[in-house]
């Protein structure tokens, strides 16, 4: 029996003990719907404009807080990583500031901030910069030293170290970074607007209350638990996705190494 | 000798390292002094906040406030039961499938979807299953946090030297004894690997579930806090969660120094 079938088989089995769990009534039906509900929750969550818009605005406000991330973390990590001095006297405080649990951070966001799409996009990017950061630091520090004396020798100018040795020696490890960055920042994201809470629908697209207003507002404000439990998994989905794509991107372009090294 | 100096060279490490640190909460000083903004109290405010609420008690109690005991005492009981739970479970699991590639298979998919849900999403759907309180803190830290347990245990148990299976083999030691025996010693690196992650990510997951649905706990305080905007009551939440991060990574390294110092050494004997 192939693998794949395997999978099927096993996924299937589970949805199939989920159902008769949820039709036998060991659980309440409201509480715990079974799959086939959700399902059709699904499809029609799928065909509705208002979600598509709330899953818009979580996806790119991930996408753009992740970016922002990227551009303040890999120049900073290059430059810690290659001034030695700098870089200890920055490590000294990365290594305070991290342990901070960036979600402790939402209480006072909201009130500074208020609701605006500010607050979940830079509490994400506060977040997502400590692993992109860390990582690239570890590999600017960790490229073979005979790699930089055989590109020196070759008379290589300072940008050109950079573009042809440094980066394509540092990417894999980045994106690993970035990889564990992704996800940090979408429980940041849906974090903030489960806490955050309800959507106002003249909101712009990144001030709607997202995936994590959805949910909030489905399940604690509706008590419709097959509507939270669809949303749900559609942040999973998401989530799913997201690192289908970066696991794709690591394959495809960054295959010298798979960039586990410096974790 | 070599050692007395790597020693010396460690102690002007760490001391190095909280003088900047120092400085840097000086400059913080400094700078929120001069910008006088409402949601930046000065450092030495939240210190002094952080006394009032948790250090000015009797002398008879160490100087600790009952908030220490309502607040500070529960969500530690959370966390560390939540992580220690999410870890018994992820590597009692991650064994048995690690050493069972057709197992493996029929729950692969279910558990690369599930770990793909951003634990915060599902605080909503447990606050109807659980209601408020402890039991659905554990529930959210226990699914929050033990992916990363459960595959580093798999990836551990999976890439067993094929020499010492062959070995064992000959022994015919029983299923459970071989698991317990021979795969989880061979596995601990890779699952303090993953308890490392888990303990950051049960922290997080600790505060939030407080922050939505609690009676007690640093989280509730934080909220109790912000209702009443008092700034620099969130901030002391903040340094606070900051600290116990900080701490529980420095005892988690400590003991993982204990138990998997042969690996580490055995690494750096080889020169990787």
């Amino acid at each position: 029996m192939s693998r794949l079938l395997r999978n099927i088989i096993g996924t299937v089995g589970v949805l199939a003990l989920c159902e008769l769990v949820g039709r036998s009534g060991l659980v309440n039906p409201n509480q715990l719907p079974p799959p086939s509900v959700i399902g059709a929750r699904l499809v029609e969550l799928f065909n509705d404009y208002e979600f598509s818009l709330d899953v818009v605005s979580t996806v790119l406000s991930w996408a753009i807080a992740l970016g922002i991330a990227v551009l303040i973390a890999v120049p900073l990590g290059v430059l810690f990583g290659s001034v030695p001095l700098v870089g200890s006297a920055a490590s000294a405080i990365v290594e305070f500031l991290r342990p901070i649990p960036s979600v402790a951070m939402i209480p006072l966001a909201l009130v500074a901030l208020g609701g605006a799409a500010e607050t979940k996009i830079w509490l994400a990017v506060f977040g997502a910069v400590w692993p992109i950061l860390f990582n690239t630091v570890h590999a600017v520090s960790d490229i073979d030293p005979v790699q930089i004396n055989t590109a020196k020798a070759f008379n290589l100018t300072r940008r050109q170290m950079l573009t042809a040795v440094k980066l394509p020696s540092i990417a894999p490890f980045v994106l690993t970074g970035i990889r564990v960055s992704g996800s940090i920042a979408l429980i940041l994201v849906v974090s903030t607007e489960v806490l955050a809470g309800g959507s106002s629908a003249s909101a712009t697209i990144l001030e709607r209350g997202g995936l994590g207003g959805f949910i909030t507002d489905a399940g604690t404000g509706g008590a419709r638990m097959d509507l939270a439990i669809a949303g749900t998994f559609v942040a999973g989905l998401i989530g799913f996705v997201i690192n289908i794509v970066f696991v794709a991107v690591q394959r495809r372009w960054v295959n010298w190494s798979d960039g586990d090294r410096a974790r | 000798m070599t050692t007395v100096v790597s020693r010396r060279r460690r102690v002007v490490e760490i001391t190095g390292k909280w003088v900047v640190f120092a400085l840097f909460v000086a400059a913080w000083q400094v700078a929120t002094e001069l910008a006088e903004a409402p949601y930046f109290p000065t450092p030495v405010t939240i210190g002094r906040t952080m006394v009032d609420l948790w250090l000015s008690g009797p002398a008879a109690h160490l100087f600790l406030t009952d908030a220490v005991g309502t607040q500070i005492v529960p969500s530690l009981l959370r966390l560390l039961g939540g992580w220690a739970a999410a870890g018994a479970i992820g590597i009692v699991v991650g064994l048995i499938l690690g050493r069972s590639g057709k197992a493996y298979d029929y729950v692969s998919p279910t558990i690369s979807f599930l770990r793909s849900i951003p634990p915060p999403a599902l605080l909503p759907v447990f606050l109807v299953l659980f209601h408020i309180g402890t039991e659905m803190q554990l529930a959210t830290i226990i699914f929050g946090v033990i992916w990363p347990v459960l595959l580093n245990t798999i990836d551990g148990a999976h890439t067993l030297d094929e020499t010492v299976v062959e070995t064992t083999r000959s022994m015919r030691l029983s299923r459970t004894r071989f698991l317990a025996t021979v795969v989880f010693p061979a596995a601990l690196p890779k699952i303090f690997a993953g308890l490392r992650v888990s303990l950051s990510l049960a922290l997080i997951l600790m505060v939030i579930s407080e922050l939505v649905g609690s009676t007690n706990g640093i989280g509730y305080q934080m909220i109790l806090a912000q209702r009443n905007f008092a700034i620099a009551e969130m901030w002391a939440g903040i340094v606070l969660l900051g600290i116990l991060g900080y701490v529980l990574n420095v005892l988690l390294l400590a003991v993982q120094n204990q138990v998997i110092g042969w690996h580490i050494r055995s690494k750096s004997l080889t020169g990787r």
